[in-house]
């Protein structure tokens, strides 16, 4: 099963939909579509929805930490939603929640952005 | 009773995912708890994406070979290739370590091995290649006789 990424703008927000598997093979692919799509819209923010990702391992975690990495340098913030038991294991292992903020669907993600 | 398998593929990363999902479907005669096997494809994963991007530095030219042992309630997985090796062990093991950071390599893939397995041997020569040897019990198993 290959990695299916979905991309939608929304003012300076960057809505990533991924489903599939998240994997080293698959975060080429999310990289290149993602900083695309972030120099090309003028993104400020990313949003990244993880409810259909079925698998991910740490080429996923160095993937979004390098997006968070952009982000960051744009004054950005990044925010995950509605991740999976498995995937939320990693985020804690790797710390990487200490950086980036989680919340429970997409919807209270756009609010927390002021977007919704 | 011993049950074994092995497997051997070029180092591409396409067959990352061949690799886990047939360690998985082997494993899986053991009965083992959803966590587990997805335990165990993400280990397979991390050390496979290891001999590909640090053992052969990319060269789809290169080998990765697996196997795989079940036995009473543990399974057992090899991962080796017969790349560059690792200099340094004790420091590539060390959590957020990595040679590579410009590929965006998080640092994390040993310490998931370390976490989501119960044991893990790793051998590795300079110019000779690294095996990475993993134990695993499975709560639930038992082993299916014909």
């Amino acid at each position: 099963m290959s990695l299916n990424i979905d991309l939608e703008v929304k003012q300076d927000v960057l809505c990533i939909r991924l489903s599939g598997e998240l994997d080293h093979h698959s975060a080429d692919e999310l990289r290149k579509q993602a900083v695309n799509a972030i120099e090309t819209y003028g993104i400020r923010h990313i949003i990244l929805n993880l409810e259909h990702l079925s698998f991910m391992d740490s080429s996923g975690l160095g993937v979004i930490l390098g997006r968070y990495k952009q982000i960051k340098q744009l004054h950005g913030e990044m925010v995950v939603c509605a991740i999976s038991p498995s995937v939320q294991r990693l985020f804690d292992m790797s710390g990487l929640f200490k950086i980036i903020r989680l919340e429970p669907t997409e919807e209270n993600a756009l609010q927390r952005l002021g977007v919704a | 009773m011993k049950n074994t398998m092995q497997l051997q593929f070029s180092a591409l990363s396409q067959n990352e995912s061949f690799a886990r999902v047939t360690v998985a479907s082997f494993v899986a005669q053991l009965d083992p708890t959803m966590d587990e096997l997805t335990e165990i494809k993400t280990v397979v994963s991390e050390a496979v994406t290891n001999a590909i991007i640090h053992g052969y530095e990319s060269d789809p030219n290169g080998m990765v070979y697996i196997s795989v042992s079940l036995e009473e309630g543990y399974v057992e997985l090899s991962i080796k290739d017969e790349g560059i090796g690792i200099p340094d062990v004790e420091e590539a093991r060390q959590p957020l370590f990595t040679t590579k950071p410009e590929l965006e390599r998080s640092g994390m893939g040993f310490t998931i091995m370390e976490n989501f397995m119960d044991d893990i041997t790793v051998k590795s020569q300079p110019g000779k290649g690294t095996e990475i040897r993993l134990r695993k019990h499975l709560s639930t198993s038992k082993m299916l006789c014909n």
